[in-house]
């Protein structure tokens, strides 16, 4: 009876929070487009006969015949992947740095890594807006420095994109490196430099393997929040930067095609399954691993 | 005992009604109101006001066809407000309680019964034209002294784009907008339905999207007025406001609003009421408190919008009622075209080309 309660949890936790909300948005993905509220027919006020008979997978089809659907998926997979790599390269070094850092240091700096969730996201996004414009602060310091003699344009584009993702999702990344690091047994780097290994080597053929597991998860903590990312390419991206978080908002918005926009979002949610899976299987392995 | 459980119960029922019926939410358009008018309706009415405020009509328009947005004022624009009368989003307005409806004014009534065909769903908040804000020496600086500051030329010629992509052009993120420019520009009819013409925008918008920087509806407010870009299709009061803000500012920006010489769209943005409003006697009070002369005029005089009172005229400050680019002469008036809500297929062709124009796919 406890054992069945304690799994009864999570489990109810997932009907609640994702099985429902799924079920809800697949079966609008189901329905026509509608000129009422809500924007969709059928409805359960149909008669539940009638709103199964209704349904159909015409939806799915048309995200199939128009090539603007995979190339927002793909362009977002991109981005994503691209972020990724880049906040892992930013990331361990300074995951790495904490980790050696003296013991007295460690909180603080810990601290500063959390420091910047304790403004809202929406905030530090839109002064990176003030950072990044032609008449921004960065500009105005290259210029200043005379390392340039125009504004450099990279507010609106997919560059400015980049450094979104990567600034926001950086202590995501930073984390779960850090504690695989702060784990890591010196006594190994040292038996690896006696037999041997320059410092180079011994970080690369010990460190690097040993917190392999704290550089998977933190990649995808953040690839899969990067994926579906809406505000940051809204907000710094420029007209040309693709991402199926803003296709999912104009067939919402713009076309008011609630079925589409939610088929959207069903074929996003399969697109993001596979990583998730393989996220869960790396951290049972780890946990395994580790009894 | 029994009974004074019974009473204070009653005691909080009433309370929680009246707690209910002291609240208004209204959800207007962002820059849009002299927030001063805010606390003065509260102080009149002793109505709690919930402010909020959306920068597109598609936010607002999700948001009704949704149901139960909890909102008891909004203001959508023409064409949706249509839209959303059929869709049945909106109660009929109560007449009787809105004795200041006299001081309407009756030309743009008149317009206004193109969307809203009785005037029963609807009160005019304000009007304007959509149109092009320039910085004027930025341009003047790439395009030199005679550049077509007031004609559509000026951002759907290539050869001027090309250039004016250096200092920044912001185009509204509305279809519903640039599509109608576009064929004003073609000397087609901006206010076409079906697709054949639509589609010719699509050349014309495509050939000059890789120029511009941003299609956005509210930020080119304070790009302009920063000198961070020079040129925005956008809304004549927001144009205008960047022009006060600048001068304000005193950073040497010098902005500039012109309604095109092709035909500019005049729309009309609408008090109304949703169907399932949760106080719908506060949101008469507050369009009432609207439609009083002095409120109204107060709200044009801020916002830089002409707005459908005639009684409010004669408060109006001259820099507004005196001011072409916001009152437009009899000649400007003639040239301005009004649209039609696009139907659902159409809309997705046009979602579709837009989508096709901002990204290139």
């Amino acid at each position: 009876m406890r054992r069945f309660a304690l799994i009864a949890v999570p489990y109810a936790w997932l009907l609640a929070l994702f099985l429902v909300p799924f079920i809800i948005v697949f079966k609008i993905s189901l329905s026509d487009l509608a000129l009422a509220i809500p924007p969709y027919t059928p409805t359960m006020r149909d008669g539940i006969g009638d709103m199964f008979a209704a349904f159909d997978f015409e939806n799915f089809v048309f995200l199939t015949e128009d090539d603007l659907y995979w190339r927002a998926y793909l362009s977002s997979l991109r981005i994503a992947l691209v972020s990724t790599f880049v906040t892992l390269l930013v990331g361990y070094p300074i995951a790495y740095g904490m980790a050696k850092a003296p013991d007295e240091w460690r909180a603080t700096l810990m601290m500063l890594v959390i420091l910047p969730f304790w403004t809202s996201f929406l905030i530090r996004v839109y002064a990176w807006m003030g950072i990044l414009s032609n008449e921004g602060l960065l500009n105005q310091f290259l210029l200043w420095l005379g390392l340039i003699n125009e504004p450099l344009v990279i507010l609106n584009t997919n560059i400015a994109v980049y450094i979104g993702i990567v600034y926001t999702y950086l202590p995501f990344m930073i984390l779960p490196i850090y504690a695989a690091l702060d784990r890591l047994d010196e006594s190994l780097n040292e038996a690896a430099e006696d037999l041997g290994c320059s410092r180079m080597q011994a970080f690369w053929l010990v460190t690097i393997p040993l917190s392999k597991n704290g550089i998977i998860a933190g990649s995808f903590l953040v690839f899969i929040p990067a994926l579906g990312e809406f505000v940051i390419p809204s907000l710094l991206g420029g007209s040309g930067t693709l991402m199926i978080g803003k296709i999912l908002w104009e067939e919402f918005f713009n076309n008011r095609d609630w079925p589409v926009a939610s088929a959207v979002a069903v074929v996003l949610l399969l697109i993001l399954v596979i990583p998730i899976v393989l996220f869960q299987r790396n951290q049972q392995k780890q946990a395994e691993a580790e009894q | 005992m029994k009974n004074s459980i019974m009473g204070s119960v009653a005691a909080a029922a009433v309370m929680a009604t009246s707690a209910i019926a002291d609240e208004v939410r209204v959800y207007n358009w962002s820059d849009y109101i002299d927030e001063s008018l805010l606390e003065k309706f509260e102080t009149e009415t002793g109505i709690d006001l919930i402010y909020d405020v959306f920068d597109s009509n598609e936010v607002l328009e999700t948001k009704m066809l949704a149901g139960g947005s909890g909102y008891d004022v909004v203001v959508p624009s023409g064409t949706f407000l249509q839209r959303q009368i059929t869709a049945g989003a909106f109660q009929k307005l109560d007449m009787a309680k809105l004795p200041n409806s006299g001081n309407l004014w009756d030309v743009i009534e008149d317009r206004l019964k193109k969307y809203d065909p009785a005037n029963e769903y609807a009160v005019n908040y304000m009007w304007g034209t959509t149109g092009i804000g320039v910085n004027v020496n930025k341009v003047k600086e790439v395009l030199g002294e005679d550049a077509p500051m007031g004609s559509l030329a000026l951002i759907f010629d290539p050869a001027n784009m090309e250039k004016l992509a250096a200092c920044g052009v912001h185009f509204l993120d509305a279809p519903a907008e640039m599509i109608p420019a576009a064929l004003a520009y073609l000397g087609e009819d901006p206010d076409a339905q079906d697709v054949e013409t639509i589609e010719k925008a699509e050349p014309v918008l495509s050939a000059v999207a890789p120029h511009v920087q941003k299609f956005h509806s509210s930020e080119y407010i304070n790009a302009l007025a920063n000198g961070d870009i020079c040129v925005a299709f956008g809304w004549s009061g927001d144009i205008l406001q960047a022009r006060d803000r600048a001068a304000e500012a005193d950073n040497g920006v010098e902005i500039e609003y012109n309604a095109p010489s092709e035909g500019a769209l005049m729309w009309f943005d609408n008090m109304a009421i949703p169907v399932d409003a949760p106080n719908p006697d506060a949101a008469h009070q507050f369009i009432n408190f609207i439609m009083d002369a002095q409120n109204m005029a107060a709200a044009s005089n801020y916002v830089y919008y002409a707005n459908g009172n005639k009684a409010s005229q004669e408060f109006l400050e001259e820099d507004v009622i005196g001011d072409p680019a916001i009152y437009p002469n009899e000649a400007t008036l003639e040239k301005l075209y009004t649209t039609s809500p696009y139907g659902p297929k159409v809309q997705r062709t046009v979602t579709r080309m837009w989508t096709k124009i901002k990204s290139g796919t």
